[in-house]
């Protein structure tokens, strides 16, 4: 059942922005609900063996969630999402940045915006999530100049290359 | 000092080098033409994409030619992977939640 989901990674280098689209075998209520409510979102947010740990999260216009990514070794990097725009069931927004543990933003480290749509179909509900980040990470910029130079041309024949 | 691929292609005029050779191995001279930089910017960007281990020297006759290290170019494709495969553990645990929510609700 898992494997027939769609599942699409993109990475739109001349704008900085990832998307990312993804199938669920559930309801629009059920899958809104894991990625809007704390307790929900803390069993699946962080890939294994790290650990969500959601220290308060205020879901409204203007609210904020205030969690940690934690690690096997007990280590903890926190994180704030400000949100922008709720629109229940269908797209939230928020603003990412990364702070230390007092809620301090890191200005050094890249924030980024992000937009959630939505969609039931018939069993199915889709979320396509949309990152576009403001301050760039060192890389994403890179990647990003990158594809103005004509970067992509040699990217498209490295594809070729490991096609063979 | 030891430099990355991510050094490498962090210079425009060094990722236009990397275009040019993926073609077909150049020599300096040959590659300098594309550019409007002297023959010693060229020299020193072919000095830090040889340190970068992205490219390397062949002689032929008396030309020296440049070609591209392809296999270099993979940690690219990989760092981009990682990205890919946070989203996939992620969402393959999803699912299984969402499994789980399903069956209590029945």
């Amino acid at each position: 059942m898992k494997s027939n989901l769609l599942f699409d990674f993109t990475v739109n280098k001349s704008t900085n922005t990832v998307f990312v689209n993804r199938e669920f075998a559930a309801n629009q209520s059920s899958v809104w609900d894991a990625f809007t409510k704390q307790e929900i979102l803390d069993k699946w947010w962080a890939p294994k063996p790290w650990i969500s740990r959601t220290k308060y999260m205020n879901f409204k216009e203007g609210g904020r969630r205030f969690y940690a990514m934690v690690g096997p070794e007990g280590e903890e990097h926190w994180s704030i999402q400000d949100f922008t725009a709720i629109t229940p069931k269908t797209n939230f927004k928020f603003l990412d940045a990364f702070t230390d543990k007092d809620e301090k933003i890191n200005p050094e480290m890249p924030g980024s915006e992000w937009n959630l749509e939505f969609n039931e179909t018939e069993e199915t509900t889709t979320v396509n999530i949309t990152i576009k980040h403001k301050t760039l990470a060192d890389l994403e910029n890179i990647i990003n100049m990158g594809f103005k130079e004509g970067f992509t041309m040699t990217l498209d024949y490295l594809a070729t290359l490991l096609a063979k | 000092m030891r430099r990355d691929i991510f050094q490498a292609i962090a210079d425009p005029t060094r990722r236009a080098i990397i275009v040019l050779i993926a073609i077909q191995g150049m020599t300096p001279n040959a590659l300098a033409e594309h550019f409007d930089t002297s023959r010693q910017a060229i020299s020193k960007h072919l000095r830090i994409l040889t340190e970068c281990e992205l490219i390397k020297s062949e002689h032929k006759g008396r030309e020296i030619y440049y070609l591209l290290e392809i296999d270099k170019m993979k940690e690219i494709d990989k760092w981009l992977e990682q990205f890919r495969k946070i989203w996939e553990t992620r969402f393959s645990q999803l699912d299984d939640l969402l499994l789980t929510m399903k069956n209590i609700k029945k």
